[in-house]
Order: structure tokens, then sequence, then C-alpha cells
């Protein structure tokens, strides 16, 4: 057996993917990872509510980002959830001593190595089993810097927590890695296709019209109470700096990927300078976030207009990257 | 971002952890380096944990005055509300509403406390108790 070897990533689902196949011997990174998934997205959805406040999201749905590899680079991956907790601790124990290294979707609520602030009702993390020591099951989380151990109890609860996007003890593995695979084409297609997405969504809710929806929202906040107003700003801060985003909503991450893709084009110009923008666009959602927090901390009125103009600045700003994509062919 | 900017600001809100932050070297070269913490990410964290023990305390005196029923403390106290609980039992919103009365609660069926129970990961006696706790300074 392969021993296995931790590593720390930003993100849990694009960290375990390139984990894995590390481990099954095909060299890949986490930011190749990410964007061979088309994993960057921006997203305000009102109407669905998550602890009170409106989601907004930096990235593509949960599970996506397994499902577009295994798409995209033709990996045959075998996806198993169950119908009883008991099942589902068997085939993993199972799995194990087969010597595979298993991904896992969990509620970062019930897992007990998570810092208590941060324990948050969120179905939908993702992370790495990889060994059994009597009742702790060995794991490498993506999104800490080093490996960690979980009582199986409070593994089997976190797996199978039910709600909004209820892992149902879902169990994910490879059954064939190549170990060499040409990406240029992959990267190529995919390139175009998030580009054209971001500027062209067809629903008002996503990419760049989804910024400039939640620009316009946060105009309205002047009539809302400001505990209301200040929760609402915080909420938009936290999905961007909070649940393993590598910072800034994964636009740095993003720009790693953007720069790997350059140098296997030969230092393509195109994507080398998109890159640099992608990096820049990145900081002005840092320079955002920070005059949100002081927005917050502060006793003096919120400058809504302020912090809505910005984010139409960063929405004109991501569409100058995306344009600069499409001129890469 | 360059490297040497990536805030290391030992957010409480972090405990042990570090997270992994993209930024680029002196070289323009984008590397994942670990961050201790950001005070911009600790305000925004601690907004929501304040406000969520907010409702905690407030829940508990609540279900201490006798006017909601320890399942509607239990609930708070998991950082769950309404519409977790509801997603989680599959019960309607309505329906759980009336459990938080305490006269409705009191006479709830072993079935039903048998559900919130599990997803609530409590026995039967901690469910239909509250526990000591002490809210001071919040």
């Amino acid at each position: 057996m392969k021993e296995f070897k931790h590593t720390h990533h930003a993100h849990c689902e694009s960290g375990v993917m390139s984990s894995m196949l590390r481990h099954h011997g095909l060299n890949i990174s986490e930011p190749m990872i990410f964007g061979l998934s088309n994993a960057l997205n921006f997203a305000y959805i009102p109407f669905v509510k998550i602890g009170g406040m409106p989601l907004v999201s930096y990235r593509s749905i949960p599970k996506s980002i397994i499902k577009n590899i295994q798409k995209n680079l033709k990996i045959k991956m075998k996806l198993e959830t169950f119908s009883s907790q008991k099942k589902g601790e068997d085939r993993l124990n199972e799995l194990l001593e087969e010597g595979k290294v298993v991904g896992a979707q969990s509620s970062v609520y019930w897992l007990e190595y998570f810092p208590p602030e941060i324990r948050f009702h969120f179905n939908a993390h993702n992370l790495l089993v990889y060994g059994k020591e009597g009742d702790d099951y060995l794991i490498s989380d993506p999104v800490f810097d080093k490996s960690v151990k979980c009582s199986a109890k409070s593994l089997l609860k976190a797996r199978f927590a039910k709600g909004m996007m209820a892992p149902k003890g879902l169990l994910y593995y490879p059954l064939e890695v190549p170990t060499q695979i040409d990406l240029k084409p992959i990267i190529k297609k995919n390139i175009k296709k998030i580009s054209k997405y971001m500027l062209k969504t067809p629903v008002p809710i996503a990419g760049l019209r989804g910024i400039r929806y939640l620009a316009k929202s946060i105009l309205k906040l002047k009539t809302k109470p400001k505990k209301y107003a200040k929760l609402f700003l915080g909420n938009i801060v936290r999905m961007q700096e909070e649940i393993g985003t590598g910072g800034a909503g994964f636009r740095f991450m993003y720009a790693a990927f953007l720069q790997e893709a350059s140098e296997l084009f030969g230092d393509d110009k195109t994507l080398k300078d998109a890159s640099k923008l992608m990096l820049e666009v990145g900081d002005k959602w840092r320079d955002f976030a920070l005059v949100i927090a002081k927005a917050i901390k502060s006793k003096n009125e919120i400058e809504y207009k302020e912090i809505s103009d910005m984010l139409l600045d960063i929405g004109k700003n991501e569409a100058i990257v995306y344009r600069k994509l499409l001129e890469f062919t | 971002m360059e490297i040497k900017n990536v805030p290391q600001d030992d957010s409480s809100t972090y405990g042990e952890m570090k997270k992994a932050i993209y930024a680029k070297n002196s070289n323009g070269k984008i590397k994942s380096i670990g961050s201790t913490g950001w005070d911009v990410e600790e305000v925004v964290t601690q907004q929501v944990i304040d406000d969520l023990k907010q409702s905690e305390k407030e829940a508990y005196e609540e279900a201490v005055s006798g006017k909601k029923s320890p399942l509607y403390y239990h609930m708070y106290a998991l950082r769950m509300d309404l519409a977790v609980l509801a997603q989680s039992t599959g019960f309607f919103q309505w329906s759980i509403k009336r459990d938080f009365k305490p006269e409705v609660f009191s006479k709830i069926s072993e079935k039903r406390l048998q559900i919130y129970c599990e997803v609530m990961g409590k026995t039967m006696q901690e469910i239909t108790e509250l526990p000591k706790v002490s809210y001071e300074g919040i």
C-alpha cells in the first residue's frame, strides 16, 4: 500500500480531488483542478436563505468539481450514497481495508476536529479518509495544515447529517486514473466556457449579472433595520473569505490556475496577462471586504452607495479578464 | 496579493487552524501559503457567532420562564434555526412551532421525539430538559 501524503489546500472539494489524484500518480495541482472543473462562479440567490441570509456563492454548486473532473479528465470515479448509517460505515471500513483513500461528504457542524467557533451547519464539506486506528479515522482534511483524527461517532454523524445538501454518507474514489493527460485542449475548452458563462449568464442571479444584482440589493438595504443590513453585508464577506476559498472568493486561486496554464502553453502572454488581472481583481474583492468590515464595526451611517459602487467596479474589472480570456484561442 | 502581505493576524475564530491563501512571491509566481487569520474575516465571523449566541441566550430565557419548550432552546444551542430543523427532520415548520409550546411538547409522541433526538444528537432525557447554563456577559 502506498503511503498517503497530506497536503494543505485552500478549498475542500478541489483539495480532495487534487490529493486523491496525486495519490494515484497523476500530478495535478489544486488550482488546475479548480480551473478544469469550471468551478469559478458568482451567484446571488435572494430566495434561498441560509441562516436567514440570502445565498451568496463565489463557486459552482457542491459536487460539481468531482463531477466535472470525472467528465473533463475522463477519470472513472465511483460515487456511493447509502440508505442506512450502518451500511455507510461498513462500506467505508471495507474500502479502507482494501487500502483505498476515500473522499467523503460531511457536515462541518458535527466534525469534532473543527474549532467550535466555525462549526456551522454546512453539509457540503469534503474530506479524505485514508486509514483507521482503533476507533479513530485518519483524515486528510484539505483545509487543515496537518492531517487530523476523528472518532467514528463524530464522522458518522457528520456523514449522515440531514437537511439541505444532505451528504447521505457519500463516499467517492477513482477506479482508474491515467498518469499522463494532455491538459492543453481541456484548458482551452474550459477557459472559453467559463468566460462566456460569466459574461453572458442567461439568469440574472449568476455571473457578472449576479454581481450587478447584488450591488443593486445593497442599495436597498437603506430601508432595512441596521442590524439586518450589517448581517447581510457580513454574510457576503463570509462567503468570500471564510469557507476555504483561497482568498478573495476563489479569484486568487483562479489566477494561479491561469498562471499554470500560461506556463503549459509556453508562457502564453494572453493567459499570463489574464492571470495578473485576475490577481488584481482579487485584491479589489479584498478591499471590498475591508470596507464592509469597517462599516460593521463603525457606529456611523453605512455608505451603501460606496459599497455598491465598489462591487460594480469589481464586476467591470472581472469582465475585462473574461474578455481577455476569450482572445486566447 | 503578495505573499509578504498575506495577513497573519492570529484570528481567534481560526482556533489552531491555518488557512491556505494563494498569493504571488517577488518573482510573480503564485503559490499557496498558510495564514493564521485576517482581522477583516474575524469581524464577520465573530458577527455571526455573536448573533447565534444572542439567539441562544434569548431562547434560554424563554425556556426557563416556561414560555417556550426545551426543544426551542436546544435548536438555537445547536446553531440551528426553524428552516434547518424542518429540513433535517422532514417536519413542517408549523408543526415544529407547535412543539415549541411547552404544553404541546410535554405530550409529544415518543416516535416524534425520537426523530428530534436523532437529528439533534441528544438523548430523550437531554432533549426534554434544560441544562444549567450561564449567559452572563452576553
